[in-house]
């Protein structure tokens, strides 16, 4: 049984590793939170239902365009909604703006798409048994997505002169500037690969629910935040670990404590951890000499 | 001789509050040229709006003849303006080699950037022995050698240092002037250096600015401010 709740666990852990990226990394560089982000998620989502239902699209044509549709709604939100606010009091402006277009996205949603739920079947489910271990072709594509996810992710950040570049945002965006860095190309690039991930994500935990709907991002989002905050804001593996982390405690809590709080132990988690490490598990330990 | 940076009547505020009020100076081809004033002078605020980072209110910045005021930093960096800024601005959590290899973020020649790496690991060997360190561990005297190794990969034509004197024991401050000197002639690179250490900094530069409260207010040779009995008193606790 625990082996079973804990492959459970890291097939939902990934999923939310994927969203809380977007979240960390958007942080990492301009040290905002951008609360759409899981709603960017939600509607590209809802396109892939579509593109898959309408037009009867193969998957993975579908999820290369849901992603790159998710890419760039996610850079459109930055350039709608953050990039104008520079000056006055920035933190609350941005804070207000965030959630303005994540209930705008939701709203339009509704408008668009109705607020039932759909259902989501892109693959004819099989499942294999071994010795009361039991695994879905489902859960062995989503665990190859993931992972494809995170390697190309990880070449991006620490193989590439454009992962170099966003480092350095990360640090410094006037500093990257002194660098000849185009930083608002970078800082729109961060929101993109972070929106793209998303993307993916969206589609896999839509078919692995079979349930798509207007405010599907909202736990969601708040889960892989949480990932994100638990694994260090502003840290790349931390908010990939942080995002296992949740997916398993959530999955042993659910099978082991009760399925009722399956959704309150990520939460319990983070505050715990928080408690004894205030800036997460992976979080910057700030090394600033002057 | 002519001017590479030609700064007139320049005017910027931070919000309302004005920091240069009617700033004018240039800098020729080849000089070095320094920028001296106590804390709050607003030598920072003039390295910032050349390079970009800040806008000026009114007033002209010309580089090599062109208007350049407000031009975005990443298009200066390729006009061949570099700045080492105030507190080194080390990227920390990237490696040393990492923080040589983003100086020469724009720059597409691969054979001539590998040159450019081996010239200044032999300018700063102790980088070369560091290579693989992550830059958040350096001392503070081979931070300022990273942030002016790193500046110069991007092979600039006006370097400007802010304060590489900052926090640095006398010895260190003794070796980082020396290897601005040799910069100055071997590369023929023109320096804007501002700093507090009047001391050293007239001894690197032919020329020098005197600024006070956001206004220029006295200008002249290296050699006369030196032995100008009110600069001595001032500036070099003579
Ligand atoms: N970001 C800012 N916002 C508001 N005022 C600022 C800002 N930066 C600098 N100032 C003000 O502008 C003036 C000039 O500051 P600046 O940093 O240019 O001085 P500086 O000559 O570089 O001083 P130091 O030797 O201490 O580095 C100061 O009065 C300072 O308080
Ligand atoms: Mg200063």
């Amino acid at each position: 049984m625990f082996f079973q709740h804990l492959l459970n666990g890291i097939i939902v852990g990934g999923i939310y590793a994927m969203v809380a990226l977007g979240y960390s990394m958007v942080y990492g560089v301009l040290q905002i939170v951008n609360w759409a982000h899981a709603d960017v998620l939600m509607f590209a989502t809802f396109i892939g239902l579509l593109l898959t239902t309408y037009l009867k699209m193969p998957v993975f044509a579908m999820v290369l365009l849901v992603a790159l549709f998710a890419s760039v709604l996610g850079m459109s939100v930055e350039r709608v909604a953050y990039r104008p606010i520079k000056s006055g009091n920035r933190k609350m402006a941005v804070l207000v703006s965030a959630l303005g277009m994540s209930t705008f996205l939701q709203n339009l949603a509704q408008l668009i798409f109705g607020s039932g739920t759909r259902q989501f079947k892109a693959i004819e489910s099989k499942s294999f048994s071994f010795s009361g271990f039991t695994i879905t072709n489902l859960q062995i594509l989503i665990l190859v997505v993931t992972s494809v996810m995170l390697l190309i992710l990880y070449i991006l950040v620490y193989r590439t002169k454009i992962g170099i570049a966003m480092r350095a945002c990360s640090v410094s965006v006037d500093n990257a500037k002194l660098m000849g860095i185009n930083t608002n190309l970078i800082i729109s690039g961060t929101f993109g690969v972070g929106a793209f991930m998303a993307g993916v994500a969206g589609i896999l935990i839509g078919v692995y629910y079979s349930a798509v709907y207007p405010t599907m991002g909202y736990l969601l989002g708040m889960k892989a935040f949480a990932a994100a905050i638990l694994g260090g804001i502003g840290s790349i593996p931390g908010a990939v670990f942080g995002g296992f982390i949740i997916g398993t405690i959530e999955s042993l809590g659910a099978g082991y404590i009760s399925s009722a709080y399956r959704d309150a132990f990520a939460f319990f988690v983070m505050i715990l951890i928080l408690v004894v490490r205030p800036s997460g598990l992976m979080g910057a330990k700030h090394i600033d000499k002057v | 001789m002519s001017s590479v940076l030609e700064v007139k009547n320049l005017f910027v505020n931070y919000g309302v509050v004005p920091a240069l009020r009617d700033v004018s100076f240039h800098v020729d081809e080849g000089e070095t040229v320094a920028l001296i004033g106590p804390n709050g002078a607003g030598k920072t605020t003039t390295m910032h709006t050349i390079s970009g980072l800040l806008k000026p209110k009114s007033g002209e910045i010309e580089y090599c003849g062109k208007s350049i005021g407000g031009t975005e930093s990443y298009k200066l960096v390729s006009a061949g303006i570099s700045q080492v800024p105030e507190g080194r601005g080390i990227f920390p959590i990237l490696t040393v080699a990492e923080n040589i290899e983003i100086g020469a973020f724009l720059r597409k020649d691969k054979a001539e950037i590998k040159r450019d790496k081996d010239w200044v690991y032999e300018l700063f060997p102790r980088l070369k022995e560091r290579m693989k360190q992550i830059s958040g561990t350096l001392s503070g005297g081979e931070l300022q050698m990273l942030a002016m190794a790193r500046a110069l990969m991007a092979r600039p034509k006006l370097l400007l240092l802010d304060e590489p004197s900052m926090g640095l024991a006398p010895v260190i401050v003794e070796d980082v002037f020396h290897i601005i000197r040799q910069i100055n002639k071997e590369r023929h690179t023109t320096i804007l250096l501002v700093e507090q250490n009047a001391q050293m900094a007239l001894t690197a530069a032919n020329r020098a600015y005197i600024i006070e409260v956001g206004q220029i207010v006295r200008e002249g040779n290296a050699k006369d401010l030196m032995n100008d009995s009110e600069i001595q008193k001032s500036y070099l606790g003579l």
